[in-house]
């Protein structure tokens, strides 16, 4: 569900992407993009159109939104967000498990649910998420929201961020899959169902 | 196995997804619908929730304008539309209004004068920046006693029929202006001459160019682009 609602918003934001594939005022400077100046190949685009693309933008954001509301409150009412967030006392932790990573240490250090190299991760692609929906705001009502927009450094560079993010957030994706299938592809079936019968005790 | 049907399932649900996409998919008959029932509802959410009567769009500082030859301008006729005798051309003010008017520029410009440095929005995607000179729309609405019935406007050009309808709280805000000046000059042909509706708080192909009419309504009036599903509100 959540994977065909953010496929929708992805491929709806390249067709609105490519009409105006740049960034920046009119008359320049552009900023750096190796897309400049580039409309996306149309099956990736969806809406057909541009009035189909913010149609379907402004249509599929209402469930993402939702579904991102209800994750986070999830999160903090069933204290789930202590075994997520990386906080500073992490830092200790995470530094003793990239040593592990990188061989400078051997035995693998303890830790909860998830160790804190997990943690940092997980907090950083919730903070892109919230990031893409902010920017998308600063973009929808740049005079409305106006503080919002100046504090992505205005209209063009929240359009710019918004792009961005979504691509960060894509390569995550992506990289996480991988690591999925390499690591404990029985966690897989814990993504789409919501239990796990797999190796690692620490995830029941 | 298990894991094996979650590939699959995985599978099934990207190659819809691909295949919606290479047709371009901006609905079909089934889903198009629901698209605009949502923009209408965005519609309203942009009207009565984000949009605010008092909140002013930011200026800019006139060194910040953006060239005029880089500011884009487009119009629906195969040629840019001209008047014949600018002299003869009149603004209608009509619909629910107590005292319909017909104006020339010179009345308008006997009005009380807005100007300001704003950003554009287009929809595309692209701004600029340029100053605009007019008269202020909520004057205009007092001036031909605007009756308490009126909840829209309808704006129409002579630009091959090309025309918008907008909400009255946008319309009445103090930076809606009809604009009859650009960057210290006269608003030219390519902006929309002689007159053309400006608005910080809308996007561009809300803002009706090469005016000829100004009606208020009770019914909400449909555009041209609006019309072909572009959001109706187009608010920014």
């Amino acid at each position: 569900m959540t994977f065909v609602v953010l496929a929708g918003m992805i491929m709806s934001g390249l067709q609105i992407y490519t009409a105006y594939a740049r960034f920046g005022e009119r008359g320049g400077p552009y900023y750096v993009n190796a897309f400049e100046g580039h409309g996306f190949p149309s099956w990736s685009r969806l809406g057909g159109w541009l009035a189909g693309g913010l149609n379907w933008h402004f249509a599929l954001v209402w469930p993402l939104v939702a579904g991102g509301v209800l994750y986070l409150s999830y999160l903090v009412w069933s204290g789930e967000w202590r075994s997520l967030l990386f906080r500073p006392r992490d830092i200790r932790g995470a530094i003793e498990m990239q040593k592990y990573y990188l061989r400078l240490r051997k035995d693998h250090p303890p830790q909860g649910k998830h160790n804190p190299l997990q943690k940092l991760a997980y907090t950083f692609i919730i903070l892109l998420g919230v990031l893409s929906v902010l920017t998308g705001f600063a973009i929808y009502k740049p005079t409305q929201f106006s503080w919002l927009t100046a504090l992505f450094g205005g209209f063009q560079a929240a359009r710019y961020w918004h792009f961005w993010a979504v691509w960060i957030f894509t390569g995550f994706l992506v990289v996480h899959v991988i690591l999925v299938f390499v690591v404990d592809p029985a966690s897989l079936r814990a993504m789409i169902s919501g239990w796990y019968r797999g190796r690692f005790p620490s995830h029941d | 196995m298990i894991d094996r049907r979650a590939l699959l399932r995985l599978a099934a649900g990207a190659g819809t997804a691909s295949l919606v996409a290479a047709c371009g998919w901006d609905g079909g008959n089934a889903v198009r619908p629901l698209l605009l029932d949502v923009s209408r509802l965005n519609d309203w959410v942009g009207e009565k929730i984000l949009f605010s009567k008092h909140r002013l769009a930011p200026e800019y500082d006139v060194a910040e304008r953006t060239a005029v030859p880089m500011f884009p301008s487009y119009f629906i006729s195969p040629m840019m539309p001209m008047l014949q005798d600018p002299k003869t051309w009149r603004l209608q003010v009509g619909g629910l209004v107590r005292q319909p008017l017909t104006l020339s520029i010179d009345d308008l410009q006997a009005m009380p004068r807005t100007t300001y440095t704003v950003k554009h929005h287009c929809v595309e995607g692209w701004s600029a920046i340029a100053t605009w000179h007019g008269a202020a729309l909520s004057a205009l609405a007092e001036r031909c006693g605007m009756l308490p019935q009126a909840r829209y406007v309808r704006f129409d050009s002579f630009d091959s029929g090309y025309s918008n309808g907008w909400d009255l709280a946008s319309a009445m805000h103090p930076q809606t202006i009809l604009a009859y000046g650009m960057n210290d000059n006269p608003l030219p042909p390519s902006h929309g001459a002689p007159l053309r509706v400006y608005s910080p708080t809308k996007l561009g192909y809300k803002m009706t160019k090469y005016l000829v009419s100004v009606t208020f309504t009770a019914e909400r009036p449909g555009g041209y682009w609006e019309d072909q599903g572009y959001p109706w509100f187009g608010g920014v």
